[in-house]
């Protein structure tokens, strides 16, 4: 069943396959050794993960009652890179989020975070969970919920000082909300609340961030600041992850992307992965009305190089 | 509004101050008016006592009230200040419970605690005790409230149901078996028995010193708790998955936190009753976001609503000694409840409306002022504007009209001219140029702007400059005076 689902859908679908001879320049240089992980890139994974990945994902399945969501998941993320991960309602990109974050259990499977489990490197890692997830009428401010990201470095029972109110409103203000830090957080819009979600994943000062949905249902003012701020971490050697749903920016925002449809379709950098043919594998029939312009979009990124 | 929080923000300290002190007096506002009519309530009955001898209260004295008042009386003294103490610590941690949208949880666990007093009982009974040590019985009872709780996570995390159902089984159940078993104590031989019914409603009167002072202990320890966790707790009730995704421990948190909610319900009890407890829980916090929206401040104020329920309920119930004290304490506490949601600085109903009426007098004065200045300003005015045109120039009836043109003829704005036409008065003219001005500039902002405009804009602005910088302000004067379209910028009466 396991195996006989894999290969039905094609058998150059998981990451190895589709994603290995592209997305070797930007593995292989992180490792050092161009010539062999080009020699032979389907056989080694699953196996010789890079230690210095940032996030590793070894044949990670996970299931809900019983009912499988992620298959056989396995991923190395390059490291610096904007990585977009792009797939139909229901695919299970949350979920490869939380299972990452271990906040749903694994069915089996490992992942490592700069070559050591997630518990160990909580601090290397940054979650902006989805907006929705939370209840907005919450009796704090702006800048208590970045204050949030603090907690963990604060640690047990000690109280909130001025040095970490004084990083929040720092966060605050690179995603230019700092005239809002004392306002009640259901007085602020949707994207304002995305901002302050994000803010309060900068102040942990992460190195690898994991972002839910960062785009869902903000105005176009706030989705160029994210990118923009998106970008700054990428420059800064910062590796992000983010859910994404508007199929028309990927090509635009993310370095490399991964097709996820239960399984990895094909992940690598964008410009040979985000493809008419991998499009239709992850979204099957439903493309239909978005086949076109993907297929423009992908005429477009071929004739710009 | 936005204006206002912008100069408040110069001015943070002040506004703090003057934030708290609208809460303060508020809050102060809300018990007088519940002491006024408690007072109010023991002179009427005072007033009628003589004619319906056989329904009358006990008609406190002067005297009565000020030794109540005072507590002078040893006896209400006790009762007073456990019951305080009580609504304190219920409402501090209620607080955190109705955050984490628990609060129904607090009453399956109150009613779970049944079964557990009356199997104590049969026990304490079957080992030679009295049956009615409290301490047994409070065990007993923490230990199925504890197992009531369990049950629920149990039944909502092995099944698909949803959590309201899983809390609706454990509570109607454990509440059948606590009847049942104390059915069966009636029939032992041994059962002296009488007197557990009072966990069901409560008996605060015969709260003794030593019950007293389990409350203060259990109250001070609910506070102290909330105050060590007060960081992870918040956390852990705003976005669980996050904290998670930090480590926090989310089983130990919310263990510590369902202990101090176990705590405070089994010592209260004896209080105000199994049913009546979850009332203590929810309503002070449940009143206190009316007046904050800030954590801290919210669970001081829910700790006090609580505390003030509590001194007035079993004082009202000290004074007229027919009126069960549990029940009077809840009314009490829904008495606060109902006057923050009518009175309540941050959401009141009264809040609210006035705010709403501010914006819509405001926003029809501005419209009024600006239709007079436009119809001016297109020269086909020159002896003022008709009604007819004003009605032209916006969808607004001739009432709202009419209102508005008394109004700002009162304020001095517009005055009537010849043959029922209105005209600007110069101070009104100013004041229209100004708004007028200001439409401008932001019709050109959200023009030119429009990428960054949806997180400034803020049409009550009357003063631009606060919003979006001079520099800015200048930038777009210059434009809107180089537009050849718009050749009808206002000539600007005073300085800008």
């Amino acid at each position: 069943m396991h195996r006989s689902l894999k290969d039905d859908a094609s058998p150059d679908a998981r990451s190895c396959g589709a994603a290995e001879p592209s997305s070797e320049s930007g593995v292989a240089s992180l490792i050092g050794g161009a010539a062999t992980a080009a020699s032979s890139p389907c056989v080694a994974s699953g196996e010789e993960h890079p230690s210095s990945s940032p996030l590793s994902i070894h044949d990670m399945t996970v299931a809900y009652h019983r009912k499988p969501v992620l298959w056989d998941v396995d991923f190395d993320a390059p490291e610096g890179k904007l990585i977009g991960i792009v797939g139909p309602n229901g695919a299970g990109k949350s979920t490869l989020l939380k299972a990452v974050l271990e906040l749903v259990p694994k069915a089996s499977g490992r992942v490592t975070i700069y070559g050591a489990p997630y518990r160990r490197q909580r601090r290397l890692v940054g979650y902006v969970p989805q907006r929705e997830s939370v209840d907005w009428d919450f009796p704090v401010s702006a800048l208590d919920v970045v204050a949030m990201g603090t907690y963990a470095r604060i640690g047990w029972l000690r109280p909130v000082t001025r040095k970490y109110k004084d990083a929040a409103l720092a966060a605050l203000s690179r995603v230019g909300m700092a005239d809002y830090a004392d306002r009640q957080i259901s007085q602020l819009s949707g994207g304002q609340q995305q901002r302050v979600f994000l803010a309060r994943a900068l102040v942990q000062d992460a190195k690898v961030y994991l972002m839910d949905e960062p785009f869902a249902g903000v105005d176009a003012a706030t989705e160029k600041a994210i990118v923009r701020i998106l970008h700054d971490l990428r420059d800064a050697g910062r590796t992000v992850l983010a859910v994404h749903h508007d199929l028309q920016t990927v090509p635009e925002y993310f370095d490399h992307v991964m097709l996820l449809n239960m399984r990895i379709v094909a992940s690598g950098p964008t410009r040979d992965m985000f493809t008419r043919e991998n499009l239709q594998k992850t979204y099957g029939g439903r493309l239909t009305l978005l086949d076109q312009a993907a297929h423009a979009m992908a005429r477009g990124i071929a004739n710009s190089e | 509004m936005r204006n206002e929080e912008c100069k408040m923000t110069g001015a943070a300290p002040w506004a703090g101050f003057r934030r708290w002190c609208r809460v303060v007096v508020g809050l102060l506002g809300v018990f007088l008016v519940l002491w006024a009519s408690t007072s109010a309530l023991a002179q009427a009955s005072a007033g009628r006592s003589k004619s319906l001898a056989d329904t009358r209260l006990e008609l406190p004295s002067a005297a009565q009230v000020a030794d109540v008042l005072l507590l002078r009386d040893y006896n209400t003294r006790v009762v007073v200040l456990g019951t305080m103490l009580l609504g304190l610590g219920a409402g501090v941690i209620g607080t955190f419970l109705l955050l984490r949208k628990r609060a129904l949880m607090g009453d399956a666990l109150s009613h779970a605690t049944l079964p557990g007093i009356a199997l104590a009982f049969i026990v304490m009974t079957r080992f030679g005790g009295s049956g009615k040590s409290l301490p047994g019985l409070l065990v007993g009872a923490t230990i199925f409230g504890g197992i009531g709780v369990a049950c629920v996570l149990l039944i909502r995390g092995a099944t698909r149901l949803k959590e309201d159902t899983a809390l609706g089984i454990v509570l109607s159940v454990f509440f059948g078996l606590g009847v049942s078993v104390l059915g069966v104590i009636q029939k032992m031989d041994t059962g002296s028995a009488a007197g557990l019914e009072s966990f069901i409603y409560g008996k605060t009167a015969s709260m003794l010193a030593s019950d007293a002072k389990l409350i203060a202990g259990a109250a001070a320890l609910t506070v102290v708790g909330c105050a060590i966790f007060y960081k992870e707790f918040s956390l852990l009730c705003f976005d669980e998955s996050f904290a998670r995704s930090q480590g926090w421990p989310r089983l130990l948190l919310d263990g510590a936190m369902m202990a101090m909610v176990v705590m405070i319900t089994v010592i209260g009890l004896g209080a105000v009753g199994l049913i009546l407890m979850i009332a203590l829980l929810v309503i002070p916090p449940a009143a206190a976001r009316f007046w904050s929206h800030r954590l801290g401040p919210t669970v001081l104020i829910a700790g006090g609503i609580g505390a003030a329920s509590g001194w007035v309920g079993a004082s009202i119930s000290a004074l007229a000694a027919r009126l069960p004290a549990g029940a009077i304490i809840v009314l009490t506490a829904a008495a606060a409840f109902v006057l923050s949601m009518i009175f309540g600085v941050q959401r009141g109903v009264l809040v609210r409306g006035v705010e709403l009426w501010r914006l819509r007098r405001s926003v029809a004065r501005q419209h009024l002022l600006r239709a007079m200045y436009e119809a001016e300003e297109s020269g086909s005015a020159g002896a003022g504007v008709g009604e007819v045109e004003l009605l032209r120039a916006r969808s607004w009836s001739r009432r709202a009209l009419g209102g508005g043109l008394r109004r700002a003829r009162s304020a001095g704005e517009v005055e009537p001219g010849d043959a029922g036409r209105w005209r600007l008065t110069e101070a009104g003219r100013v004041a229209a140029a100004r708004v007028v001005r200001n439409h401008r500039l932001w019709e050109l902002y959200l023009v030119t702007h429009a990428d960054i405009a949806p997180s400034h804009v803020d049409r009550d602005a009357d003063e631009l400059e606060h919003v979006l910088g001079a520099a800015m302000v200048e930038e777009l004067e210059l434009l809107l005076a180089r537009d050849e379209s718009r050749a009808v910028v206002p000539a600007s009466p005073h300085a800008l």
